[in-house]
Order: C-alpha cells, then structure tokens, then sequence
C-alpha cells in the first residue's frame, strides 16, 4: 500500500493516482468466477459476435469494482471506501486497458468521520469516457 | 411526438413489492475470489491475520462485492437472476448494465450472515442510440446478524 493520505493534505479539485487495468479475456474470466456473472457476452467471442458485438465486452460491474480498488488504493490502510456509484454509458472491449479515474469534488465533517466526495469514471485508451459516477471515503485525520 | 408508454400496470404495480428474504454468508474463500478478480495485491483481502493488524474483524468485502451476488446466492433450484428483477413481460428482449451504486454502512467481513431482502425501486423509460428502453432499477437492503442495514445496493437494467 501507498503511504497514508490524511484529510488535510487533500483539496476539492485534486485529482487522485489513476489505475490502470488492462482487462484480458483472463481477467473477464475470473470475474465472472469471482461476482457469478457467467453471461457469455464477456468471453465467449462467437456468442458476442451473435449478439452483434464486435468482440466481447468487459462486465460493467468489473468496472464498477476497479474504481472501488482505485478508490481503496488510495485512501490506505487506515480510509474506507463508502461508496461507489457508477453508469455504464459506453462498452469497453476485450484485451483494452480501463483507465479508472478520480477527482474531489467535496470534503466535509459527517458524525465524527471526515468525508471525501469524488467524481470518479473509466476511460478507455483512447479517452472516451464510459464509465462516470461518484464515490465516497472516509480518510483519517493528522490530528486524531 | 411522444410515444405509447411500454410501462403497464403490472410493471407499476411490482415497484415496491420486497422479495423474499435471501441469506448470505460472506466467506474467506469468496472474498479471496473476488479481490483476485479485480486485481487487488493489499493481503487484508487474502490474510485474515494480516486484516485482524489493520482492525478487521476477519477478511473484509471489498467494494463491489455485496451486489454481485450471482455466486454466494447461486441455487440451482432458483432462477440464476433474482426474480424481482423482471416478474413482467417487457416488449424488449434484450438487456445491459445500466448502472451499479453500491453503499456500506460499516465494514463487512468473513463470517457475517446477511439478510438481503430486494425490490424494484423504479421503472422509467427513455429513448437513446440503442432505440427506445426500459430502465428498471433495483434495490437490495443487506442485514447483519444484529439486524443493522450494512449495505445498499442499487442497479439498473436496461431493456431494449
């Protein structure tokens, strides 16, 4: 894990370390061991090319799951990821890497916990953006 | 122009209807699946002594974990989709992703019993590239043990 990030140190407007995850027909396959989706779509290419997709897609809650790792990679051991919400506007294809994004958009004192707001979304090699959405952490203070 | 709405009384009617409770155990084999999927490297996720030195109970869930259910949840007596989700006939066969927002009110870890109860939260539709759709978003409240709500999910199909 990075070092710690504190809530002081971060500013609305901030732009957080992107992830980068190229999605392999592998990684397609141990998603869909990993959440249960064994929709064809995702790794079987005749069954994708049937349905009229050029290839096969990257599952929409895969990304959904990186930005969640993008979001706990950098709150630390000591933030919590609370939140992640996102739309899925635009396909990603096999074998192309998912470039996940953040930025703060918000910071506030919520019940004793210090809350960080970001617009998070994926982009894919070539920037368009498929995936928008927010997500919400709690990060530690410098002084508690 | 505006079109004839495909949204029937039957549709409207299923809004709100809570389905039967389902029971999930989050375990450490799941888990350890799971964050090995989305590529996860910090051992909280792997080694449940390692997550005990960093204050978790036991392995925790990551993010996305509650909410794709598919395997803790898989009968093979019950349908592979939770049948909340469609208890209609939709003019539209086919259907994607449409969206996924997921909210934990307190860590979840290994050896957690949750209750899930689901409804479909709402219906709407829209025209948009792929024509017109169907948008039917549904909710899934999760339980502890104690009875807290730990987690929210909500997702949205599209049928078109």
């Amino acid at each position: 894990m990075s070092d710690q990030v504190y809530f002081e140190d971060v500013q609305e407007g901030q732009e957080i370390p992107p992830l980068t995850e190229k999605c392999t027909s592998q990684r397609l396959v141990m998603w869909a061991a990993g959440s249960g989706d064994f929709y064809q779509i995702h790794y079987d290419k005749d069954f994708a090319q049937n349905t009229g997709l050029p290839d096969r897609i990257t599952h929409g809650a895969l990304k959904h799951a990186l930005l969640g790792r993008l979001l706990h990679e950098w709150v630390g051991d000591q933030g919590r990821v609370k939140r992640v919400a996102c739309q899925y506007r635009g396909m990603d294809m096999v074998n192309e890497d998912v470039i996940c994004h953040g930025r703060i958009t918000k910071k506030s004192q919520q019940g004793g916990e210090n809350i960080v707001e970001l617009e998070i979304w994926t982009e894919t090699p070539q920037g368009q953006k498929t995936t928008p959405g927010t997500g919400v952490v709690s990060l530690p203070s410098r002084g508690q | 122009m505006a079109e004839a709405s495909v949204i029937t009384d039957e549709m409207r009617a299923a809004i709100g209807q809570e389905s039967e409770p389902l029971t999930i155990e989050v375990d450490k084999t799941t888990i350890r699946m799971f964050a090995r999927a989305v590529g996860y490297t910090d051992l909280i996720y792997y080694d449940e002594e390692y997550a005990k030195s960093k204050g978790y109970r036991s392995l925790p869930a990551p993010m996305g974990f509650l909410g794709n259910p598919g395997n803790p949840i898989f009968r093979p007596d019950r349908p592979p989709r939770p049948a909340y989700i469609m208890p209609f006939e939709s003019p539209y066969k086919r259907i994607l992703n449409g969206g996924t927002d997921v909210e934990y009110y307190e860590p979840i870890c290994a050896g957690n019993i949750l209750t899930s109860t689901s409804k479909i939260a709402e219906i709407t539709e829209r025209s948009g590239s792929i024509g017109p759709m169907l948008l039917i978003t549904g909710e899934t409240t999760y339980k502890n043990q104690e009875g807290r709500v730990v987690a929210r999910f909500r997702g949205t199909l599209v049928q078109y």
